[in-house]
């Protein structure tokens, strides 16, 4: 999923507090799992911002709205398109994409962020989220049985890992950050295949993933003739 | 390695070449365009060493460029070995340098992955990591022995152009004290494999580690495929000797080495003899080829411990 977290109040405050009307729009699918933008979020955030107003001295009107996706049409309904409009700024708690996506649906509303998209990640343990994946567009998962040196090294090293390496941990992060290089080779070791390491992996190719510029995948089995 | 013929014409490999123990040294450009600086550290060096190592950003602090240092280097008589890091360019960039740079005579290159940009001056900056220093010695290997770019086209300008490729001496860094342990010399069997003609280690003050590791280089045969040169940096003080045991990943001390140092009532003194004895036993051990000094900050010295090292004069240096 896609993890967040959210923005400082202070900046959340400062991106509203000119707005009479204030619609928090929460997202029920990768938000609300990483407990940054689900309902919870949104109704603590309400009345954070309530009390803010209050104290303030500030009119502000504060409604909220959790949909199950930002970034599918189809989940905003009718009552979610009626908030939207009623709104004059949208504090919307969905990833990036849901901020956009709402700006495309919504030519006329002002979307600010509410939290800080970071990566692609998984729920660990309670409380704890952790990057698995930076997208690159081109996996080779398959070259290193199944951990990520691209989104998981400090330096995404495919030949990794570099001398920096101590105990198990990045050089980058010695306190939290396990070495990827290190959990790749002993991935290897314990599957009898570290003769395999040997092998000079050549440049990676980028241009699969951002650098190549935004993606973009189009599915003609998918669409729908007009 | 290309053991045959030679490959370069630098220096540093005619005497790696003629089996005579190198010796090579470190300078660091300064963090202004403070041409001087250079020339000053340089004259500490020449002569006393067969190369000096010019560091590319070191810690991810910009300084001074490593090639145009290195340039500076040799108008002072002094052979760079050119540090290149894969921290702050990418594919494009580094082969245009390894090209500029071979243009102005530059004939060394040591190939780096590069401290993280978090442990520099502008931790904000976007790191490259396009590719890794495995890949960037394969890619100067073949940019020599194939003469062609990554991409494969030909080193020349046009078809009709002469073909032009860089005739570079590759380095590599080994660190036989990172983890995990045992991967260690299969590290240095691929950066042979890729293409590594020299390799320089981590700083050693962990002997016996050290003596672990060329025996099972040695075991690989691998101490005849590559240049081996041994980090050795005399320490100043039991303070840094401690500060680098609790801060710097990939460095590990033996006990004893901190004890001394601890001990001595010179501790300065303490750190020399220390780094003496050690290149008194690199000199002997099977498979190492010559000592890489670092003196961090301390150019000036090297004259000193090169000399009561045995290790001056050095051969005449060849130009050209
Ligand atoms: S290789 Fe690329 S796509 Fe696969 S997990 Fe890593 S970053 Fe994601
Ligand atoms: S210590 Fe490991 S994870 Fe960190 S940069 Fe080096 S190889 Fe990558």
């Amino acid at each position: 999923m896609i993890v967040s977290e959210q923005k400082p109040f202070g900046q959340i405050f400062d991106f509203v507090r000119d707005y009479n009307n204030i619609l928090v729009l929460g997202c029920g699918t990768c938000m609300t799992v990483c407990m940054a933008g689900g309902e919870n979020e949104v109704g603590v955030l309400s009345r954070q911002l309530k009390l803010a107003a209050r104290h303030n001295n500030l009119n502000m009107n504060i409604d909220e709205l959790t949909i199950t996706r930002q970034c599918d049409r189809e989940f905003f309904d009718e009552n979610a398109t009626e908030k939207i409009n009623r709104s004059d700024v949208v504090l919307s708690l969905g990833c990036g994409v849901g901020v956009q996506y709402i700006v495309e649906l919504f030519p006329e509303v002002i979307v600010r962020p509410g939290v800080n998209t970071r990566f692609y990640g998984a729920n660990i343990s309670q409380g704890l989220w952790l990057e698995r994946c930076a997208g690159c567009g081109e996996c080779v998962l398959d070259q290193y049985e199944g951990i990520c040196p691209i989104a998981r090294c400090a330096k995404s090293l495919m030949n990794g890992p570099c001398g920096g390496s101590a105990d198990g941990m990045c050089e980058v992060d010695t306190e939290n950050t396990e070495c990827a290089g290190q959990l790749i080779y002993e991935r290897f070791k314990n599957l009898n295949k570290l003769d395999e390491l040997l092998e000079i992996k050549p440049p990676k190719n980028w241009s699969a993933g951002r650098d190549g510029g935004p993606g973009r995948i189009a599915r003609e089995d998918m669409m729908f003739d007009e | 390695m290309n053991r045959n013929s030679e490959v370069s014409g630098s220096n540093l490999e005619r005497v790696l070449r003629s089996g005579e123990f190198a010796l090579t040294g470190e300078l660091g450009p300064p963090k202004s365009a403070d041409r001087n600086n250079v020339i000053e550290k340089a004259k500490y060096l020449k002569g006393n060493v067969d190369a000096a190592n010019i560091t590319d950003n070191q810690t991810a602090i910009a300084r001074l460029s490593s090639i145009a240092s290195g340039v500076i280097c040799l108008e002072q008589g002094l052979e760079p070995v050119v540090q290149i890091t894969t921290r702050d360019r990418n594919r494009l960039a580094i082969q245009s340098d390894v090209l500029g740079a071979a243009a102005l005579g530059i004939k060394n290159i040591l190939c780096l992955t590069g401290d993280h940009q978090s442990f520099g001056n502008h931790p904000d900056a976007k790191n490259v990591f396009d590719i890794d220093s495995l890949q960037l010695v394969n890619m100067l290997y073949k940019m020599r022995e194939e003469k062609i770019f990554e991409c494969g086209d030909v080193i020349r300008n046009g078809k009709k152009g002469r073909v032009a490729e860089p005739r570079i001496f590759i380095g590599a860094a080994a660190n036989p004290f990172a983890e995990p342990l045992d991967y260690r010399v299969m590290r240095l069997e691929k950066k042979i494999n890729a293409g590594a003609d020299f390799i320089q280690t981590q700083v050693i003050y962990n002997m016996e580690r050290f003596r672990q590791w060329m025996q099972d280089v040695r075991e690989k045969k691998l101490h005849e495929k590559v240049y081996i040169l041994a980090g050795v940096t005399p320490l100043k003080s039991a303070r840094m000797a401690r500060y680098m045991k609790e801060n710097v990943s990939g460095i590990t001390f033996t006990e004893d080495i901190i004890r001394r140092m601890e001990r001595a009532e010179d501790q300065k003194t303490e750190g020399r003899k220390i780094a003496l004895e050690q290149i008194e036993e690199l000199k002997k051990m099977e498979g190492v080829h010559g000592v890489h000094l670092m003196a961090i900050g301390g150019e000036k010295s090297v004259q000193g411990i090169a000399e009561e090292a045995g290790l001056l004069p050095r051969p005449p240096a060849v130009t050209g």
